[in-house]
């Protein structure tokens, strides 16, 4: 019966397998996935997704994925490669502690989206939600990057240890039209973050500064402007002409003075 | 300012058995002796001591003897020494004290007003020595009923949830590679391996020469998220979440990057030098339905072949805290009680957070069994089990197996110095300095770590033979089998045990 129904549900389409996912509770629709994977698909179409988890979740290796409908929480966790086309929103939690890959999202997120990313990309069309990108990393060669076409809530880039963080503002929000929340970058160790508007230093958390864009910075964000335009439209110069506002860490040792010992204290 | 802060302890070295050797002076991380060559004088930097005793039994003359130093303040029973010297270090420095190791205040320890019972006449007692004894532990979630197919033999029907075999219900607790040396955890890996239990990564990842042993390692998602890769996550035996810590309840970590090390930092998937910050709250992580999401997740990411736990320090609301997390679905919940080891933590927050890890144990088990929930998931004790006595009362109080982790580096060598903070443990241990870490033969640790499990396990069947039981799993939250000795009526009512001579 259910392997009938799982037939019912999968079908080609080019080179595309797609896969029906109306109705499915998530960890049939990721039993089906991985399934389909092991048969050697390699580009997949999920269609009448509607909130379910955990999509492509530790996946390794660089499959394409596209998604019609809402993506739930936690999108690509761990992922490890894949890229993920989502035409609608996603979640909280899309790119979560990913370590290679990419996310395309055509509509909006919700929370602590690329939360403790450590390589990879996630592009974001519309708005996301708080804690956006807390804990991002890098190592190595391995520098994980989250553009952000419309606004971010509070807590943007906490304890951001490496990475980077654009917010492009290109949409606002009638109910806070700034560009992001307070608590920006609190306890920022590493990375940076830049916006593309003027920033109120109110607005800064402990441990983060602002700086001035160099050369290198501008032509960092030309780059990643052009590839989110490549995805989403729009003009890389317009995009480009307006004042850019960097987040620094002030230390990348913001707790290196906290502690004694009476043995250090010369005692 | 005349700074009027006795040294702890006092050097004493015998002149007429010492030969000069200097191996005093090379053996003390801590720039205790020191020699003048031109001026052939010795100087003993008493203060800088913490009586590790490193230097007393490298000595090749027995020169070396190290004593509490007689010079006191004054007694005083409110002001005492330690208060006094905490100020003075504080009005020193301005900053919070660091220790290391578990909490140092004398709080009553529950496991010592707890007695086991024996067999006397009416019922016998089994001598392990004619009977099998069955130490054998699952880890995990058990079956609501079990179904078989009867079909040319038996099949079992039911789908069992990935469980942990433990030959012994003693595990090595979390202790990551960065705050311990690559010996130490190899010592562990390999006796782990050995007597068929497990040990756990801490929040460091896997170092490579571990991969051997990676069936019998549990590891770890911490707050900072550091190492966590896919396969990182695939290669363990399972997997636990870490959101709070006996020894610091409440507050997150932090590897300084003085001690990101090159290795240090491949096996974190950090830059090499910069500091490690792991946030008190995962910040993905708010309510019992974020940490449900990231237990799915993880479940999700390992296609649900590993166990997932769930560690937290014991604290004032444990009970409720641990049903939300078995009914999040985590496979086994780990309370770590308020005397657990650190190899780092303020001082203030290691001697005044949470709450002891018997009674913890005691109000989880009773919760989960009022809620008909006990066999979702298993409850895992560690914080301050001390020997094979301990482990027995913590599983009659309810646990199914337990971590030990300050045991495991005794085992290994350690003498509790409470410096491990420093990254100069004298015995080679809590450190990443090449010369000190050759201190510790990786070979030597893995007998001895895996002797003290031998030992235990060989008490645990004694005790079970005495109290008339051959299968740990009869003794599993069988709390008639202990009796409290100068115990309140509400701790007696909180532990659910009755006092001795009823
Ligand atoms: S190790 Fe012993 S014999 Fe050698 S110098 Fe030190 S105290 Fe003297
Ligand atoms: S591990 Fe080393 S530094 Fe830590 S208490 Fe033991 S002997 Fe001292």
């Amino acid at each position: 019966m259910a392997a009938t129904l799982e037939k019912a549900r999968v079908s080609k389409e080019g080179e595309f397998v797609v896969i029906d996912a109306k109705g499915m509770h998530y960890p049939e629709l990721n039993v089906l996935i991985e399934d389909v994977i092991n048969q050697g698909a390699k580009k997949l179409k999920l269609i009448n997704v509607n909130g379910q988890r955990f999509i492509a979740d530790g996946l390794r290796g660089d499959y394409y994925i596209e998604i019609h409908g809402v993506a739930g929480d936690d999108l690509g966790a761990f992922a490890n490669g894949p890229t993920i086309v989502v035409y609608g929103n996603v979640q909280d939690g899309a790119g979560n502690t990913m370590n290679a890959g990419k996310i395309i999202v055509h509509g909006d997120g919700t929370d602590i989206i690329g939360h403790s990313m450590r390589g990879g990309k996630v592009f974001v069309r519309g708005h996301v939600g708080y804690r956006v990108g807390i804990h991002m990393k890098e190592y190595k060669d391995q520098v994980p990057v989250l553009v952000i076409g419309g606004t971010a809530g509070d807590f943007l880039g906490e304890y951001m240890a490496g990475g980077r963080i654009i917010i492009l503002g290109l949409q606002r929000l009638e109910t806070y039209p700034e560009i992001v929340g307070d608590w920006l970058a609190t306890g920022i160790h590493g990375g940076a973050i830049y916006l593309r508007d003027e920033v109120d230093e109110d607005k800064l958390g402990y441990g983060a500064k602002f700086e001035e864009l160099t050369e290198e910075d501008l032509a960092f964000l030309r780059r990643e402007i052009e590839e989110f335009c490549s995805y989403f439209g729009g003009d890389v110069d317009e995009i480009m002409n307006a004042k850019f506002t960097k987040v620094v860490p002030l230390s990348h040792r913001p707790f290196a003075a906290m502690y004694s010992d009476s043995k250090e204290a010369g005692h | 300012m005349v700074r009027n802060f006795p040294p702890d302890f006092i050097v004493r070295v015998d002149k007429e058995a010492c030969i000069n050797c200097l191996r005093c002076v090379r053996e003390c991380p801590f720039g205790v002796h020191e020699y003048d060559k031109e001026k052939k004088k010795w100087k003993r930097h008493h203060e800088k001591c913490v009586a590790c005793l490193r230097c007393a039994y490298m000595c090749p003359t027995q020169a070396i003897s190290i004593e509490k130093h007689p010079m006191e303040y004054s007694p005083h029973p409110v002001w005492t020494n330690k208060v006094r010297k905490d100020i003075k270090t504080q009005a020193e420095t301005g900053s919070v004290i660091l220790t290391a190791m578990g909490n140092e205040l004398p709080y009553l320890n529950y496991f010592d007003r707890l007695v086991l019972d024996a067999c006397q006449v009416t019922n016998p007692s089994i001598d392990p020595l004619r009977e099998p004894m069955e130490l054998r532990t699952y880890i995990g979630r058990k079956p609501e009923k079990v179904d078989l197919e009867e079909d040319n033999g038996v099949d079992l029907k039911t789908k069992i949830a990935p469980n942990l075999k433990l030959e012994t219900p003693i595990m090595f607790a979390h202790m990551s590679y960065g705050s311990i040396s690559i010996e130490a955890q190899l010592s562990m890996a390999r006796a782990a391996k050995e007597v068929g239990t497990y040990m756990g990564t801490g929040e460091g990842g896997m170092h490579v020469d571990l991969y051997p042993y990676a069936d019998h390692i549990i590891t770890q998602v911490a707050s900072g998220r550091f190492a966590v890769h896919e396969e990182y996550l695939k290669r363990g035996a399972a997997i636990e979440i870490k959101i709070g810590q006996g020894a610091k309840p409440g507050i997150g970590g932090h590897l300084p990057g003085t001690k990101v090390t090159a290795e240090i930092s491949q096996t974190r998937m950090i830059p090499e030098g910069s500091d490690a910050i792991s946030p008190a709250p995962h910040h993905d992580i708010y309510s019992i339905e974020d940490l449900s999401r990231l237990i799915y997740a993880l479940k999700e990411a390992t296609r649900y072949k590993k166990p997932v736990f769930v560690k937290i320090a014991a604290v004032h609301n444990v009970a409720p805290i641990a049903v939300g997390i078995i009914r999040a679905g985590a496979d086994a919940v780990v309370l770590d009680g308020f005397r657990g080891g650190t190899g780092a933590a303020p001082q203030v927050h290691r001697d005044h957070h949470g709450i002891p890890i018997e009674v913890a144990i005691a109000s989880v088990d009773q919760r989960l069994r009022e809620e008909g929930i006990r066999h979702w998931g298993s409850i895992i004790a560690s914080g301050g089990i001390r020997s094979s006595a301990d482990v027995a009362k913590a599983i009659a109080l309810g646990a199914d197996a337990v971590y030990i982790g300050t045991a495991a580096l005794v085992a290994l060598g350690c003498t509790v110095c409470k410096k491990c903070y420093t990254g100069k443990c004298p015995w080679g241990i809590a450190t990443q300095v090449p010369e000190l870490r050759k201190r510790l033969n990786p070979d030597e640790g893995a007998r001895r770590a895996a002797n003290l499990l031998k030992a235990w396990s060989h008490e645990l069947k004694e005790i079970l033979g005495a109290l008339g039981l051959n299968s740990i799993e009869s003794l599993r939250g069988n709390r008639d089998r202990l009796r409290g000795v100068g115990l309140s009526d509400v701790d007696l009512e909180v532990l659910g045990v009755k006092p001795a001579g009823r």
